[in-house]
């Protein structure tokens, strides 16, 4: 099996992150389901197998890769039918750390981005408020600088990580009067400074071992030097990484695809009905062809888009397009999955049950579909 | 003490193989490949010899097409030092690739081999054996526990009655069972390490050997499906039904 977009070391990586998740992940999910988040220990092993350092520089411990590798990752991950898990980790390694990678000093870095890579302390982004979502311009929370230290207030909202991260990526208003996007800064908010709290970790339709919270911010007073890259330009700095986050979210959607794909074939080729297997039936042949030609037809662009970004142009088309149609998909191919299952496929027991919820939020989180297409028509 | 571990390119574990249509052989057209668990089991053995100081190098060696040398590479990400790829298109049968290894251990002169008992693609279980024979070195198949002691290696088996232990004298060879270890998850920076490590390329003709197959392969069929079961309404019907239907017991 060749891919043309990929090499050698994403292969073996790809069968590492395989073994993995079968022996670490799979006979553990459901529990971590329930109890709503994915325990610390899993995510240190995964910093020793350098899967939190993939993109990161060497000299604080990463491995320098391009986003090829994390699109192996989230594919992996994603196999493991545990959405929640999945998110949990690509949060951390392509959604907020690399807001401190980007834009964040050497300082910054050396302080912050050994223990990001080993484990020991989780990433999360705080753009979205209860006002606003798909337009982060809207945000109200606010950061001022009084003397030699900024002052934030204000609140967010649907913060992966949120409840048991470490180190929070907080975007706030440094210039109310600035028009739309130009007054954002991001800051380096840790977890226990002063009028920093954990409000609720949200109940959830899916994702459910990815802890998901509601954070309040009263007079947090933070250093100065917790600024991350320049002041009023966060907008920008969010922007420029929405591009790998949309790609691993396609990465996670689509294999979650193939993942619901193979799970109901195989049901149906055992499942005897009208004296022979549901799999003698038609409809369900047709269906399930159409189901695996979308899905492998948005993988390739996966992979493609993905070796796209490597070559150092802009991608923004390219990457809505994937980011709206591979989301899309997935929850198509996911209803007919279900369908097949019949009432099995109802029960919580089985997997199909969880891909399907998870799959719901996949062309709304990062970037909703409309707002994605919309990025690709202002292209046409 | 220098360490050889052959390790061999397999369908995943994970692909649901098919029989070509024509039943020539299995279908490998766009299937999935990795390294025979058997084979990462034998090189997590080297390498935690080589930890605890017992090898001092540990070399990966892949009989086989280009391809392979992604598994020598994954070998090298785990922790074996170097690799070798024996270069050959032809089939790899087990003899064709015993007779090559022996020309491998003749110019490395490795005191001990580990092999994975067998392969999952071909379960033909005979490659080490042979491999023992050829090159007249002491063998411990399917090894569920390896000591190196001095200048012998002590091996336990997992045999049908329970479990046997071998005192090996070095240089010998040892293929390795399922129980033997866990192997670990080669580190993404291991990964790229293993980039940079040596990988010296042979052909059969450098090795002295003449590659010529001995065995043709007549067909390649999927196993029966398996039929719907049948409820039994006693005890009595079942034992009738197995000695006179299923004729298994008499
Ligand atoms: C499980 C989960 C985890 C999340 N994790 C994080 C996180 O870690 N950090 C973070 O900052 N945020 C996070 N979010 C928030 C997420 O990014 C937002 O929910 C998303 O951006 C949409 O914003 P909204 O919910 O405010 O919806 P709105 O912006 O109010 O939009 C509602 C709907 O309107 C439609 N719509 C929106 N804009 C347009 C448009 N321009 N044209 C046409 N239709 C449009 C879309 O269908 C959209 O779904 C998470 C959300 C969820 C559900």
């Amino acid at each position: 099996m060749s891919d043309p977009y990929f090499e050698e070391e994403h292969n073996i990586l790809r069968d590492q992150i395989k073994r993995f998740v079968a022996r670490e992940i799979v006979p553990y999910g459901e529990a971590w389901e329930e109890q709503g988040y994915v325990p610390r220990e899993l995510l240190k092993k995964m910093g020793e197998m350098g899967l939190f350092g993939l993109m990161h520089e060497e000299k604080y411990g990463g491995s320098g890769m391009d986003i090829r590798a994390a699109t192996v990752l989230a594919e992996e991950l994603a196999q493991s039918t545990f959405g929640g898990v999945t998110v949990t980790a690509l949060v951390h390694t392509n959604m907020a750390s690399p807001h401190l990678a980007l834009a964040g000093s050497a300082t910054q870095k050396e302080k912050y981005l050994p223990g990001i890579v080993e484990g020991s302390k989780i990433t999360a982004v705080c753009v979205t408020e209860p006002g606003a979502g798909s337009d982060v311009a809207g945000i109200r929370t606010r950061a001022v600088l009084d003397g030699n230290e900024w002052v934030i207030n204000g609140s967010k909202i649907f913060i992966t990580n949120g409840v048991y991260g470490d180190i929070y990526f907080v975007a706030a208003k440094t210039d109310p009067d600035a028009k739309g996007s130009r007054g954002i800064s991001i800051f380096i908010v840790e977890k226990g400074t002063p009028g920093f709290t954990v409000g609720r970790s949200l109940k959830k339709h899916g994702w459910k071992s990815s802890d998901t919270a509601e954070l309040f911010f009263e007079n947090v007073r933070i250093p100065a030097e917790n600024l991350l890259g320049e002041v009023n330009k966060g907008f920008y700095s969010i922007m420029k990484n929405f591009q790998h986050e949309r790609i691993v979210l396609s990465a996670m959607a689509v294999s979650e695809a193939q993942k619901a794909i193979d799970i109901t074939v195989e049901n149906v080729k055992n499942r005897k009905a009208f004296d022979g297997t549901l799999w003698d039936k038609g409809v369900i042949r047709e269906k399930m062809a159409r189901a695996q030609s979308k899905v492998s037809i948005a993988r390739n662009f996966v992979h493609y888009v993905s070796w796209l970004d490597t070559q150092g142009g802009d991608c923004i088309k390219e990457v809505s397009m994937l980011k709206a149609y591979a989301c899309d998909i997935a929850n198509e191919v996911m209803y007919d999955c279900m369908q097949f299952h019949g009432g099995m496929g109802f029960m919580s027991e089985s997997p199909i049950e969880r891909l399907y919820r998870d799959s719901r939020v996949l062309p709304v989180g990062g970037g909703a579909t409309e707002v994605m297409y919309e990025e690709v028509a202002k292209r046409m | 003490m220098k360490v050889l571990v052959a390790v061999k390119r397999v369908v995943d574990y994970n692909v649901k193989v098919r029989a070509k249509a024509d039943g020539s052989d299995v279908d490998l057209n766009n299937v999935k490949m990795a390294i025979n668990p058997f084979c990462e089991i034998a090189v997590e053995e080297a390498v935690r010899l080589k930890e605890a100081g017992v090898a001092t190098e540990v070399i990966a060696v892949s009989v086989g097409e280009k391809s392979c040398q992604e598994q020598i590479r994954t070998a090298m990400a785990l922790g074996a030092d170097r690799g070798i790829q024996v270069e050959t298109d032809a089939g790899v049968e087990p003899l064709v690739v015993a007779k090559l290894l022996k020309g491998v251990v003749d110019k490395e002169q490795p005191q001990l081999v580990i092999l994975g008992k067998q392969s999952i693609d071909g379960d033909n279980n005979q490659t080490g054996q042979m491999l023992g024979a050829l090159a007249n070195m002491a063998q411990g198949t399917f090894a569920s526990e390896v000591v190196v002691d001095g200048d012998k290696v002590n091996v336990t088996r997992e045999v049908d009655g329970g479990l046997q232990t071998v005192s090996l004298n070095l240089p010998a060879i040892v293929t390795t069972d399922l129980r033997l270890n866990e192997p670990r998850y080669a580190s993404l920076p291991n990964i790229m390490k293993a980039k940079k490590k040596q990988l010296d390329v042979y052909s059969p003709a450098d090795l002295g050997v003449e590659v010529t197959s001995h065995l043709t392969q007549v067909k390649v069929e999927p196993p029966a499906e398996r039929k719907a079961g049948v409820k039994v309404a006693d005890v009595d019907e079942l034992i009738d039904k197995l000695k006179n239907e299923a004729k298994v017991i008499s």
